[in-house]
């Protein structure tokens, strides 16, 4: 089973909430930890895996060979995205711009172009105990994360309980993230923003047909309109976390809620249960 | 010989525009007739790398010098290519500029004067990446 | 005229409502919201939409089904799986124009993609340019570069002296394009693990891009010991840290009625984002 956590809005928990149910289901299933928040990843933090393999993300980019290159300019031409440019007698290649779609290579009448890749990212591997731990990080400097966080999704196993850690917003590499999913947890706060940005999230999700359920994270402070929000768009509320600084001082220490509420294990694993009921339930009225 | 420079309205009045890659327009102008062509600068809508295609067009009308307020590295990258010299920190109007110019009181810089996304950023494309990763 | 923009690395440091009371004490300024993807600022500033426009992020290839041999070559070339059954999947496709190039019967043309909208609305703390983008739209940062455009367009016709952007998360396109031009980033962050993480990647993209930061540390008590980390790292880099917020429900409060919390209380957090306000109008 594949659980994609997301939010809409940065910092409602996300990584705290994925973190802590891996930690807390561990024991009984073969847990997969993957952070595909590739700009900012922070699981490891929590979960402090030692880490094994680490591999370049690379985008193709265009290589001319001079020789055979006599600057028509055509590749100049077709490049969308002005990652090549041909003036007098020399041809410029912009690798930080190019989307790596192949077509100057393709196009070009003389065969004069190749391909090499060049690195925008890493994805790692490791452990964390006995769960298994992905995460992708995208190079400072690079602007597309997209890439990378597919090269995480790659290693998916679907032998394991996959658990996704998605960076905020809605576009699209929280889009790559989520995608294929059996099963989205949102995480939000019950507060006018926490609200605005949960309702883009839930339109997200339910585009792509994924069932979701609510995390409601730091209740106490802010209204009830997110709950309201829920019981109107039948969206289950599959755990509500109070706002508590023993618990926010945890997360400044980068300690799961599991480890150090360890109360808090039989939550996250009520809540496992009942992602399984919701998807089961689904699977077996198709 | 003629220079290019950029420009925000189609006449000598206009004041130079700070931004060569996603400028309105260029005045390219021969300095010593003052004869001048107003040309769109098409580049300036492109999601990233307006300095590249910018610098390609200028390239292809001949010009021996641009003269413009903030020049980014891809653009200088492009120009320096094409053997033309650039002049960045211009301002004032057109009129002044080409007069100053005449006057040997702009000296050419010898590199990008501000550093990459200055003009507006915005990659490109959709930014979904590239297909088959690798 | 001086452009600041509130980044943090981290999303949830507290941006949006900082911006909020900045917009409060800040004379003759113009906002812009720049978190396209999940934008929180109108949420405080009450604004009255004066314009909204129509945003094509880029382009999409379109196959007209007329003129379609059948021979498949487009999906052939197509790296990003954006064509199936000779028909393209906007949300897939990266508008590389390649497959219009292959299509030996000129079936193939790229048109903009309408994803999203800008707007420029009046409040009383001055105008805002603010900007949703459609779901599942891919964020380039050129619906951000729009916006601060527009923001600049605003603020050069009314003279302002500042245009304050509120940022969005993270490190990549939308970021950098947040970035461009700006004359300083104050860069939000809290004494978490993460928050430390992410604030040393923002500062690394703040030095790649040459704009000068100065450091907020938003709900500092939490942990006073990562606040001293942060402290320490912001020194060795010669970074000020320009101000420490204490974490107080007030905050929230406050967003729950709709107003900056500078309107809404004048406690200790009040007087801190004051203090935020007078280290930044003195750089």
């Amino acid at each position: 089973m594949i659980i994609s956590v997301a939010s809409g809005k940065g910092g409602t928990g996300k990584t705290m909430v994925s973190t802590s149910l891996a930690a807390s289901i561990k024991n009984n299933y073969n847990v997969q930890l993957l952070d595909a928040d590739v700009e900012e990843p922070n699981s490891h933090i929590f979960l402090k895996p030692v880490f094994e393999t680490s591999h370049a993300v690379s985008i193709n980019v265009p290589v001319v060979n001079e020789d055979r290159c006599n600057h028509c300019g055509k590749c100049a031409e077709v490049c969308a995205f002005n990652a090549i440019a041909v003036v007098k007698d020399f041809v410029l290649t912009f690798p930080e711009l190019c989307h790596g779609c192949g077509a100057c290579s393709y196009l070009c009448p003389r065969r004069a172009i190749n391909e090499a890749p060049n690195q925008i990212g890493t994805v790692e591997t490791g452990k964390a105990g006995s769960i298994s731990f992905v995460q992708g990080k995208l190079d400072i400097g690079q602007t597309m994360p997209t890439p990378v966080v597919r090269e995480v999704k790659e290693l998916t196993s679907r032998e394991h309980i996959a658990i996704i850690d998605a960076s905020p917003g809605t576009s699209c590499p929280v889009i790559a993230a989520i995608k294929d999913s059996d099963f989205c947890l949102l995480v939000t706060e019950p507060t006018p923003f926490g609200l605005n940005d949960l309702k883009l999230a839930v339109e997200t999700v339910k585009q792509m047909g994924i069932p979701c359920g609510l995390i409601l994270n730091r209740a106490g402070v802010g209204d009830s309109r997110v709950e309201e929000y829920c019981q109107k768009e039948n969206i289950p509320i599959l755990l509500t976390i109070p706002l508590d600084l023993n618990i926010a001082r945890l997360y400044s220490k980068g300690t799961t809620l599991a480890e150090g509420l360890p109360q808090w294990q039989e939550n996250f694993k009520e809540v496992f249960r009942k992602i399984r009921e919701i998807t089961g339930e689904r699977n077996s009225s198709t | 010989m003629k220079i290019a420079i950029s420009a925000s309205s189609p006449s000598l009045d206009s004041e130079v525009n700070p931004r060569f890659g996603r400028c309105d327009m260029f005045i390219i102008a021969d300095p010593k007739s003052i004869d001048f062509e107003v040309v769109d600068n098409a580049g300036e809508s492109a999601g990233g790398g307006a300095g590249i295609s910018t610098a390609q067009m200028i390239a292809q009308k001949n010009v021996e010098v641009v003269i413009t307020g903030n020049c980014g590295p891809n653009a200088h990258r492009v120009l320096s290519s094409a053997g033309i010299e650039i002049i960045t920190g211009a301002e004032g109007t057109v009129r002044q500029v080409i007069e100053d110019y005449n006057n040997g009181k702009l000296s050419s810089s010898s590199g990008p004067n501000v550093s990459d996304h200055f003009g507006m950023g915005g990659g490109g494309g959709h930014c979904r990446g590239k297909g088959k990763a690798n | 005229m001086k452009e600041i923009v509130v980044l943090s690395g981290k999303g949830g440091t507290g941006k949006t409502s900082i911006v909020a009371s900045l917009a409060v004490l800040a004379e003759n300024k113009v906002l812009a919201d720049c978190d396209v993807d999940a934008a929180d600022l109108d949420i405080l500033l009450d604004p009255s939409i004066q314009e909204k426009h129509d945003f094509a992020g880029g382009k999409v290839a379109f196959i007209d089904s007329k003129k379609c041999a059948r021979c498949n070559i487009c999906a052939q070339v197509c790296r990003f799986d954006a064509i199936t059954d000779l028909k393209v999947d906007p949300l897939n496709c990266e508008g590389c124009g390649f497959c219009s190039h292959v299509c030996p019967v000129d079936a193939i043309t790229m048109q903009p993609s309408f994803s999203g909208n800008w707007f420029i609305s009046s409040t009383k703390y001055g105008p805002l340019v603010h900007a949703r983008l459609g779901i599942g739209q891919e964020n380039s940062g050129k619906l951000v570069a729009e916006v601060k455009r527009q923001a600049k367009i605003i603020a050069q016709s009314t003279g302002a002296s500042w245009i304050i952007i509120d940022g969005p998360p993270g490190t990549g396109c939308p970021v950098i394009s947040s970035l461009s031009g700006a004359s300083t980033a104050l860069l939000v962050t809290e004494p978490t693990l993460s928050g430390v993480h992410d604030l040393k990647r923002i500062i690394e993209v703040c030095q790649h891009f040459k704009v000068p930061a100065l450091v907020c540390i938003n709900k500092f008590d939490i942990n006073e010991e990562n606040t001293r980390l942060i402290e320490k790292h912001c020194q060795s880099l010669n970074i000020s840290v320009a101000a420490k917020i204490p974490f107080d429900t007030v905050v929230t409060e406050a967003m729950v009625q709709g107003k900056p919390v500078l309107e809404y209380t004048k406690g200790r957090v009040s007087q801190e984002i004051e203090k935020l306000w007078n280290a930044i109008d003195s750089l």
